[in-house]
């Protein structure tokens, strides 16, 4: 143990109270950081499960049919084929995929399906639709449709549909009616409500309907092949980095769900900052704290400090004593704070588990060892200025001979 | 044991005072020797420069101008950090406050001039801080805290530590001044007894006669000048 350490601690430990104290007003900052992290963090997940949890994290499609050279330039003659925007991009050789893609790092499952548009007929109400074709396994493999039935049941025969609750009450459908359904291929088809699904996303519930995959094939046309491959991830945050892996392994079109979800990511993102004004707030009422009862230690240890320097002491081993105490409280501070703020959560549920007036809690989310870290770098910075100011003190205005 | 070398020379000493309107001028042109071996006493009415010369010679102030030479180093115009370990090395101090850590122990308190200047507390550091508290008959307080020794033995511990670091000069500011007759005499005949055995330089500043009747020279103050000497 070095000695500037030694008196350093001693110093903390001669006056137990205002140690306490001043570690306990540490604890209490780092412990407002750890709870106001897992709080936005809480509020990021429940966010994200609320809106994107129920879509498809990353979307794999044909490749773009874009426009080549048939031709190099030095022929004289310049033949192209024009992007087509009239075929539609279906992916034929998905089954192939699969296995690579499920062997992907973070991805949980993954469903081939095929969607196209349609109206819903029911006596004179007609709705617009967009309809999904899956297989029966694969129902919920993406959206927790069986999670989320409010009638009926999850199972998908030919010849059934799960209905979007918001799109049940326009149409004034129950499970057990038949509905006429007409694809954008001009297919008809007569379908039964199996079940009314409602995952709080009106996009889905007011204008979706899953069919069994062989039902969608004959509605659009496909007799093989999907019109895409939808993945979902363990970790919806790593949409774009599993993407670009796919894209890479594949060389297909993989979309993340961050791209067709700019708002949101934005929204998430000011969130996250204006969390990061609270933090930053809270690591300043820190360093304000440490540097002031600090300063106080200096003053009060004025004769102290010219005893030591008329002793042989440097300026530079009064400095590491006044810095290592700054440090010391940090550390004691952030670990004390970090741990009543895990402690403290632990009773919270799971954000997805939040009712509607509990707080969202993410208790992974907080930030316990950059709270520490932080606050020990922070309080260090602190001591700075009381130790500069200890550095000074001339023994011969404190202690004279 | 006297040595005919001077272990400090200081020639034309002047210090002046300035808080910006008037300036006062504290030691005016004080010039003298002192010996290795020497015991000195530093006589010399309030306001006299007693106080300043031992700064002075402490290395705890800089002179306005002048010359002071120790051990062959030209302490005028060092770095701080030079002073510092230089103060560290080869001058001890006793204040009249005994001036100790009170949150240290009396072994703590005695090894600080060792232990700051290795940066840590060593065996070796130990064993001599032990001899020391044992010479000034402080052995059983060595564990201690500061805050609860007697005036007088907080004062020998200062003394202790004052030689911790075997200085060749030991400053020594109204030593005896805060103590009662009996731990006084203790005192002094401490410091006589080490001068006698260590042969390390004592300069005592001090009011009272009796002890600088003890003192093998004498050396006078009186407005920053060299009034008198005894040898």
């Amino acid at each position: 143990m070095t000695y500037s350490f030694k008196v350093a601690l001693r110093y903390l430990a001669s006056n137990r109270a205002q140690t306490a104290l001043l570690i306990a007003g540490v604890a209490v900052g780092v412990y407002i950081f750890v709870f106001m992290s897992a709080l936005i963090g809480g509020l990021a997940v429940l966010l994200l499960n609320r809106t994107v949890g129920n879509i498809a994290h990353v979307t794999i499609q044909a490749p773009d049919r874009d426009p080549v050279s048939l031709y190099g330039r030095d022929s004289g003659t310049l033949v192209a084929i024009l992007k087509s925007v009239q075929q539609r991009t279906t992916l034929q050789s998905a089954a192939a995929f699969l296995p690579t893609i499920e062997a992907i790092p973070n991805v949980t499952s993954v469903a081939g399906v095929v969607a196209g548009n349609g109206f819903l007929t029911k006596g004179e109400a007609i709705a617009p639709v967009i309809v999904t074709g899956v297989e029966p396994d694969q129902v919920s493999a993406i959206a927790n449709v069986a999670g989320n039935l409010v009638a009926g049941s999850g199972d998908l025969t030919i010849g059934k549909a799960l209905i979007g609750s918001g799109l049940a009450k326009t149409m004034g459908l129950r499970v057990g009616q038949r509905v006429s359904i007409r694809s954008e291929r001009n297919i008809d088809a007569t379908l039964l409500i199996g079940g009314v699904f409602s995952l709080g996303v009106s996009s889905v519930d007011d204008g979706a309907i899953y069919v069994h995959l062989r039902t969608a094939r004959v509605l659009f046309e496909l007799p093989d092949g999907v019109s895409r491959l939808e993945v979902k991830l363990d970790d919806l945050r790593l949409a774009p980095d599993v993407a670009r892996r796919i894209a890479n392994t594949t060389g297909l079109k993989s979309i993340p769900w961050t791209e067709k979800n700019e708002q949101l990511l934005n929204g998430l993102v000011a969130q996250a900052r204006s969390g990061d004004v609270i933090k930053g707030f809270a690591l300043v009422t820190i360093v304000i704290g440490v540097a002031s009862a600090l300063l106080l230690s200096t003053y009060r240890r004025q004769s102290e400090i010219g005893i030591m320097r008329a002793m042989g002491a440097t300026r530079r081993f009064v400095v590491g004593v006044f810095m290592i105490q700054g440090g010391l409280i940090g550390l004691a501070g952030g670990l004390l704070g970090a741990g009543l703020g895990y402690l403290s959560l632990l009773p919270f549920p799971l954000p997805e588990a939040t009712s509607s007036t509990g707080l969202p809690i993410a208790i992974g989310e907080g930030a316990y060892g950059t709270a520490i870290l932080l606050t020990f770098i922070g309080a260090i910075f602190a001591a700075i200025w009381p130790a500069s100011a200890a550095s000074r003190v001339d023994p011969v205005k404190v202690i004279g001979p | 044991m006297i040595v005919d070398t001077p272990l400090l020379i200081v020639t034309d000493l002047v210090k002046e005072f300035n808080d910006g309107e008037t300036s006062t001028t504290v030691l005016n042109g004080l010039s003298l020797s002192l010996y290795r071996g020497e015991l000195v006493a530093l006589l010399g009415p309030s306001g006299s420069g007693k106080s300043t010369l031992l700064s002075i010679l402490g290395t705890l102030m800089r002179p306005t101008s002048g010359r002071f030479e120790m051990l062959g180093f030209n302490l005028i115009g060092a770095r701080d950090v030079d002073l510092t370990e230089f103060r560290n090395q080869h001058i001890g101090f006793v204040f009249q406050a005994h001036n100790l850590l009170p949150d240290f122990t009396a072994l703590e308190n005695v090894m600080f001039p060792a232990a700051t200047r290795k940066g840590r507390e060593t065996s070796v550091d130990r064993r001599r801080a032990t001899e020391l508290l044992d010479k000034v008959g402080l052995a059983d307080r060595r564990d201690f805290p500061a805050s609860k020794l007697s005036g007088g033995q907080k004062q020998r511990v200062a003394v202790a530590r004052a030689l911790m670091n075997s200085p060749d000069l030991v400053l020594a500011d109204e030593p005896t001044g805060n103590l009662d007759r009996e731990s006084a005499r203790r005192v002094m005949d401490l410091l006589i007894d080490l001068n006698g055995t260590d042969g390390t330089t004592f300069l005592i500043s001090t009011h009272d006669e009796t002890i600088a009747g003890q003192c093998r020279r004498e050396i006078r103050l009186l407005d920053g000048r060299l009034a008198r000497e005894r040898h």
